[in-house]
């Protein structure tokens, strides 16, 4: 993982504010930290099974760790996990693997005991053992990944992000293959819009969606061999990205990490505020699914530009920042490392309004100096684009040259056709053409960019800061949970016990036990160094 | 009917020149001088048929191995005749937020209850966040900003019969739903079925309102609804509708009692206005 490289000052901002909202934001949050830490959700446990392997779902098409936790919840609870008496009943029963105990257990064939003494020693250290080689799989795909890019290359910034969404797998690969040739840097493959509220994951490759593919391993796994094979054709490393929001975050982190995902959707209130998800459920499945990541080695993207999609990109510029700096405090805590922060932020001030590119350039280079190692995503207009294709593209194009200038790491490609339709073949095409454009003329306008310390710019940016530490002083005498309970994020008032996937929330018991979570805690040995080695190679690329 | 002609053609830069310009992409590759000539022709050809006589392909562009894009300017034959034009015009008038609260209250003596909703598996609450949140849309602040109605916003992916229970829970006179999810039809079926619910839930059903950019306003009655919004709609026009359609007009002399502006609840208070930006 890179460390993040230096970012050039270009602001005026008082370093004792920034220390300020950073040490707000931590006290915000601890307290969901602590409740994370003792509770534990369906999609946890699942995803330790998950982690240990078990796929497949009934003629249904629900998941086996679906049915296996159903199982075990109803006989002996989750407070205790899913794991010791799982592996306790695997032993027990003599099965071959996870995939024969859930289908006995499915059909109410089993019988689960919390176990005491030697038994509960062997099944924890049966699961542990399991758990162990799940998150090797996990380790081994990110040396695979480190070997890719030391075999091709690693793309220069700002990586150029694109989207595909057609709903069907087989359709989603050549265009993201196409993508990839004409430049993308990154190939993000949207959801079903159905999948976030889904509590379990779809099974198998998919070609049905709507307005979106779903993310079930097996896609996964799919479109990063298509990716494989285009960024040996190119020479360059093309990654892949995909959705853990939603009731699944820690099992879709889970398998993003097992089969190579390099960036994922990953944010700390989106699925509380825009999806009506509850907010415990929420954080706690976050803090999971986050640790995964960390594992992984994948690059999370936070939702921030979401806020600015129906608020005023001026007014609400401060919850901007306010939320990076609860995903950054959340992030770190699950072990995310700052080059692994792809904090979120949008290019969507009103055209119309005076100098609102001079207010871009504030609100962006802001950002870039507050997170000076986070691989920032930058997300194009969407809400002023009206319909009229060609003023479009031209702010398409301030939007390219404000990521440039303010050296944004990640550009999400902007098309003119936003809000039509999803985008043609050629919509695409020109909007690549458009940032290569900007890239080209104008990539190196950022080293002679220096705004006049307190000029317009300038001032803006502090304003910002200021708004964002009051904004977090008002959270931290309410408390986060209350915060958002009383609309604090908007009119949308999200109770703590109030949403979706509240009745998925356990509390731990004394005796907890997960083998995943227990590894992922444990300080990491640090991986040995990518060895591109021809064979290695060939292996990341062999298709089962 | 005299005035302005009735005939018209595209204006380029001269009156009746009929020109026009358009940019589509056909299946076809743009390699060798060959297959450029032949992409050129295929495109020429379309222009053709479309009615474009003589039409140019000013821009080629090959997008990969298998596709050329083409930018094509053309004279077209084909005349517009203005009196065949149908446009369903507003039957309602636009009112300010000070006319739609007086209305309501001299109108209904009570609160109007709005209930609104995504429905299906539409997780895109943008419009209907933009129609009802006070922060509003377009300038013009949403329905809970004003006083007169109360507000239920269920949020998104919300199933048919639970929007009809809570409707009737809510007293709803007026039921409003978001789609924006338009693959396979999704916005046409899920609006079928949510009227065709509340129809079969009894004769006093709420006026059913729905709203997104790919509906066609004037499909109120082939999907059993009172209204259909399109693209770009603004709260107030939606506001200034369930007055028309659920309050009895006013007598003249209140209704020129022209009220000042409301006093603004939400922005009076510090940091309310920013943080209705959050919720989006």
């Amino acid at each position: 993982m890179e460390t993040g490289s230096a970012v050039t000052r270009r602001l005026s901002l008082d370093p004792a504010v920034v220390a300020a909202a950073r040490d707000l934001a931590r006290r915000a949050g601890q307290p969901i930290v602590e409740m994370a830490r003792t509770h534990t959700t369906v999609s946890v446990e699942r995803a330790v099974l998950r982690l240990a392997g078990l796929q497949g779902a009934d003629d249904d098409g629900m998941p086996w760790v679906n049915r296996l936790t159903d199982a075990v919840r109803e006989a002996t609870g989750l407070e205790h996990g899913v794991a010791l008496p799982a592996w306790d009943a695997l032993r027990a029963g003599g099965y071959a693997d996870l995939a024969a105990l859930a289908r006995d257990a499915a059909a109410g064939r089993v019988k689960f005991r919390i176990p005491g003494g030697a038994d509960a020693r062997d099944a924890r250290a049966a699961a542990t053992a399991a758990l162990a080689r799940g998150i090797g799989r996990i380790d081994a795909q990110r040396a695979a990944r480190d070997q890719m890019i030391a075999a091709t290359s690693e793309p220069p910034k700002p990586w150029i992000y694109l989207i595909v969404a057609t709903g069907d797998i087989q359709e989603d690969i050549p265009q993201a293959q196409a993508a990839a040739r004409e430049g993308a840097d990154i190939i993000a493959v949207i959801r079903s819009t159905g999948q976030s509220l889904l509590d379990y994951v779809p099974e198998g490759a998919t070609r049905e969606g709507f307005a979106g593919t779903y993310a079930t391993q097996e896609n996964f796994r799919l479109m990063r061999a298509a990716l494989d094979d285009v960024s040996r054709e190119l020479g360059r490393y093309v990654r892949l990205t995909n959705y853990a929001s939603g009731l699944c975050m820690p099992e879709i982190a889970s398998l993003a990490g097992l089969e190579r995902l390099d960036m994922m959707l990953n944010d700390c209130m989106y699925g509380i505020i825009f999806r009506d998800i509850n907010p415990r459920r929420t954080f706690i499945d976050q803090r999971f699914s986050r640790q995964i990541h960390a594992r992984a080695g994948i690059i999370i993207n936070t939702g921030e530009d979401n806020y600015l999609t129906t608020a005023d990109a001026v007014d609400a510029a401060h919850t901007v920042v306010v939320s990076q700096l609860l995903n950054e405090y959340f992030g770190k805590e699950a072990g995310l490392a700052d080059g692994q922060l792809g904090l979120g932020h949008a290019f969507e001030i009103n055209p119309a309004v005076p100098d609102s590119f001079l207010l871009e350039l504030a609100h962006a280079q802001l950002v870039r100096e507050l997170f000076p190692a986070a691989p920032l995503k930058y997300m194009p207009p969407t809400k002023h684009m009206t319909g009229n294709v060609f003023a479009g593209y031209l702010l398409d194009a301030f939007f390219n040259l404000c990521g440039v200038m303010t050296d944004q790491s990640i550009l999400l490609i902007g098309m003119m056709t936003e809000g039509i339709h999803t985008p043609f073949l050629s919509d695409r095409d020109l909007a690549l053409e458009n940032v290569r454009y900007v890239r080209e003329a104008a990539g190196r306008l950022g080293e002679s960019f220096r705004p006049v310390p307190g000029g317009f710019i300038d001032q803006r940016a502090g304003q910002v800061l200021g708004e964002s530490v009051e904004l977090l002083r008002r959270i931290c005498d309410d408390g986060l949970l209350n915060a958002i309970a009383d609309g604090t994020f908007g009119i949308t008032r999200r109770p703590a016990d109030g949403g979706r996937g509240l009745d998925g929330v356990i509390e731990q018991a004394d005796g907890y036990f997960n083998p995943a979570a227990d590894i992922l805690e444990r300080p990491q040995e640090p991986l040995p160094p990518p060895a591109a080695s021809p064979a290695a190679l060939s292996e990341i690329g062999a298709k089962p | 009917m005299t005035g302005p002609a009735q005939i018209v053609r595209p204006y380029g830069d001269t009156t009746g020149d009929g020109r026009v310009q358009l940019s589509f992409t056909l299946p076809v590759p743009f390699g060798t001088p060959a297959e450029r000539a032949r992409a050129e022709g295929a495109a020429a050809q379309l222009a053709a048929k479309m009615g474009l006589e003589p039409a140019m392909v000013v821009h080629a562009k090959g997008m990969g191995p298998d596709f050329t894009f083409f930018i094509v300017y053309g004279r077209v034959a084909h005349l517009v005749d203005l009196s065949e034009v149908t446009v369903a015009e507003r039957e309602f008038p636009l009112l300010s937020a000070a006319e739609v609260n007086l209305r309501i209250r001299a109108g209904l003596g009570r609160k109007l209850v709005v209930v609104g909703a995504c429905i299906g598996t539409d997780a895109h609450t943008v419009g209907i966040d933009a129609i009802l949140n006070v922060k509003g849309h377009a300038g013009e602040k949403g329905l809970e900003y004003y006083r007169e109605i109360r507000v239920v916003n269920l949020g998104s992916q919300v199933e048919v019969p639970d929007l009809v229970e809570r409707a009737r829970a809510e007293g709803a006179d007026a039921v409003l739903v978001s789609q924006v999810v338009t693959q396979r039809d999704a916005h046409i079926s899920n609006a079928r079925e949510m009227a065709g619910a509340f129809a079969a839930a009894g004769p006093d059903r709420p006026l059913l309102v729905v709203g997104g950019p790919r509906f066609d306003p004037a499909m109120t009655a082939a999907l059993g609804v009172d209204k259909i919004f399109g693209k770009g709609t603004t709260p107030r026009e939606v506001a200034s509708y369930l007055v028309h359609a659920l309050t009895p007009p006013l007598p003249d002399a209140a209704a020129a009692g022209d009220q000042d502006g409301l006093p603004e609840p939400a922005a009076g208070e510090p940091g309310a206005a920013s943080h209705a930006g959050a919720s989006a």
